[in-house]
């Protein structure tokens, strides 16, 4: 048997011979009992806390049954890693009667089986900390974060503020899509008389980028009404705070409009020039659509950011949910109102993720298919 | 007096000098074609005839107008001056119908309608009628160039430039293009191409220029320059082409 020693090395390549005898498989398989054998230990602690904590009464029938039941279920990856032994013991035998073929074969099989084994075990094992993370010392955790007569009151009244969040996030969209793309091309104008404002789109984006949101949520609720400012002192809050989410978030758009207009390859410019198309219709018709297409999921990531920072609109006086729930959570001394306010945006955001790749691949699709 | 007039063009892109003095003069009907290894400087040389790129110094005349200088309407010149890329260069997010007609009635001042029944006409003589609907991804390269011949054709241009139109496609797609360009040759359409088929040139150009390091260094008739090339590197040029086996 030739191994590749790569601490002295030689003129000339080493190659170590294809008939060459498996590896063993014995450490992985030990490898994975060993790991399913301390995802049952974490396991059972979790299940008995959390048992303890749903049935502070003490067991019953069923709780008994449930019980085992789960444990078990933690216990399944071991069928793998028992498979893998009976791999290895194969593999050597076939190994003893020189069998190289063979043995390879059913050593391919074991550490296949082995790491299917440490895959599931590990992944259960995270779920069981979790879980004990959550429900130990009876439950502190849980019921700190997740009391449910607690989600239950606090429920009606923060998904009404929730409302307003809504507001917030569409109006500032629809103005920051538009806003956006006009800074984006600003600052593609091209020759000598388009440079002041080039500058000033780099400028814009550049400042309203490094600005902290909650700061500039903060100056232009309070900052506007107090300087009297003509036109924005008789705006209502909610106004206010779509207004200063826009001047954040173009500018950030505008980068990201900017990647796609970019990314269009200049020989699409020189087709819609040649055909006698101006600078501003072969702009319109042929950069810009296909420059949004390629910007969309970067522009829902902005968006998913820019509704999350609704968050922050408690700061200029305006009650959304967060505000909402953190007044209630205050009044019962406990975290479950916040709670609920978190798994409104987990409920709202991820349809839209999945929205967005259904439309890509459909557009995707359709170019591709030809049926218009 | 000719139809496309070129005088001394000059042409760097930074310290590069690409096109180094070209004078041409194409006829109306006359097919030139352009022929000399890459980097002589035959795309660049359409590129500028379409304003596609900025020249240094030279002048170009349309029909006795020039088309060189400050103020020039670009945008009338190219609806005059066609041209089609070796990179088709169609729009992918418009179907085959839609990337015929939007010059047409963008800028050419026709209906919609009108457009539309001009460009299924020429789709049917090519016979793509019934990929009107489709979107450039789904065709096959031979299809997307001839699509992108029609989209040129559609403005109706009074000189037609292809640059290297051919040398994109797999071979067996290359027949149906060339052919495509035969049959607006003998309808009498102006052409300028630049080609590596020297075989096409030979059968369809009235006048063959060899471009050698930016300068137009022999031109003829095919016969005169395929068969009896007076200067050395267009020997050297042609006899390298024929070990290639594409003469």
């Amino acid at each position: 048997m030739s191994t590749t020693n790569p601490t002295t090395a030689g003129d000339s390549l080493q190659k170590s011979s294809l008939h060459a005898p498996p590896p063993t498989v014995t450490p992985f398989t030990i490898a994975a009992v060993a790991v399913v054998a301390l995802t049952a230990a974490v396991s059972y602690y979790a299940l008995i806390w959390l048992f303890a904590y749903i049935y502070p009464n003490g067991a019953s029938g069923l709780f008994t049954a449930l019980f085992v039941a789960l444990w078990l279920a933690a216990l399944i990856p071991l069928i793998p890693a028992v498979q893998a032994m009976g791999r290895s013991q194969k593999a050597n035998a076939l190994l003893r009667s020189h069998d190289v073929v063979g043995a390879r074969h059913h050593a391919a099989l074991g550490r296949e089986a082995a790491l299917t084994s440490m895959g599931y075990s590990a992944a259960i094992l995270v779920l069981a900390t979790l879980v004990a993370f959550v429900s130990t010392k009876d439950g502190a955790i849980a019921s700190t974060f997740l009391r449910p007569a607690f989600i239950a009151q606090a429920f009606s009244d923060v998904l009404a503020a929730f409302w307003v969040n809504v507001r917030v996030a569409l109006g500032a969209e629809v103005l920051v899509l538009v806003l956006g793309l006009g800074i984006a091309i600003m600052r593609m104008l091209p020759g000598r008389a388009g440079r002041p404002l080039r500058v000033l789109a780099i400028l814009y984006t550049d400042i309203f980028r490094a600005i902290p949101g909650i700061i500039v949520l903060y100056l232009v609720g309070f900052g506007l009404s107090l300087a009297e400012v003509p036109f924005f002192k008789d705006l209502p809050p909610i106004w206010l705070a779509i207004f200063a989410l826009t001047l954040t978030y173009s500018a950030y758009v505008a980068e990201v409009y900017r990647a796609g207009l970019d990314s269009i390859h200049r020989s699409q410019w020189a087709a819609a020039r040649s055909l006698g198309l101006s600078y501003p219709q072969a702009l319109r018709t042929v950069i810009i659509p296909q420059a949004v297409r390629r910007v969309i999921p970067p522009l829902l990531n902005d968006f998913i950011g820019l509704q999350k920072d609704t968050a922050l609109i408690g700061v200029m006086g305006v009650i959304d949910a967060f505000t909402q729930s953190r007044l209630i959570g205050s009044a019962v001394f406990n975290l479950s109102p916040v709670t609920v306010v978190a798994i409104i945006f987990v409920v709202v955001t991820i349809p839209q993720s999945r929205f967005v790749d259904r439309m890509l691949e459909k557009d995707q699709a359709r170019q591709r298919s030809g049926s218009s | 007096m000719h139809f496309l007039q070129i005088r001394d063009l000059h042409k760097s892109y930074g310290s590069l000098e690409i096109l180094k003095g070209v004078t041409l003069d194409v006829a109306r009907h006359e097919v030139v074609c352009l022929i000399g290894a890459s980097g002589s400087g035959k795309s660049t040389l359409l590129r500028c005839i379409n304003a596609l790129e900025p020249i240094d110094s030279g002048t170009i005349l349309v029909n006795g107008d020039q088309v060189t200088g400050l103020g020039v309407d670009l945008n009338a010149l190219r609806r005059n001056v066609g041209i089609v890329f070796q990179s088709y260069n169609l729009f992918p997010h418009m179907s085959v119908l839609k990337n015929i007609t939007l010059a047409p009635t963008m800028v050419g001042g026709v209906s919609k309608e009108a457009a539309e029944q001009r460009a299924l006409e020429l789709l049917e003589k090519i016979g793509l009628r019934n990929k009107a609907g489709s979107f450039p991804d789904a065709l096959s390269g031979g299809q997307q160039q001839r699509v992108a011949i029609v989209r040129a054709m559609a403005m109706d241009p009074q000189v037609l430039l292809l640059d290297e139109i051919t040398a994109a496609l797999d071979p067996e797609l290359v027949g149906d293009v060339l052919e495509m360009i035969r049959e607006l040759a003998v309808d009498g359409l102006t052409m300028l191409l630049a080609t590596h088929e020297m075989g096409f040139a030979r059968e369809v150009a009235s006048q063959v220029c060899f471009l050698h390091q930016g300068k137009i260094l022999e031109r003829g008739t095919p016969q005169q320059v395929f068969e009896n090339p007076q200067e050395e590197r267009t020997q050297q040029f042609l006899s390298r082409v024929i070990q290639a086996g594409r003469l």
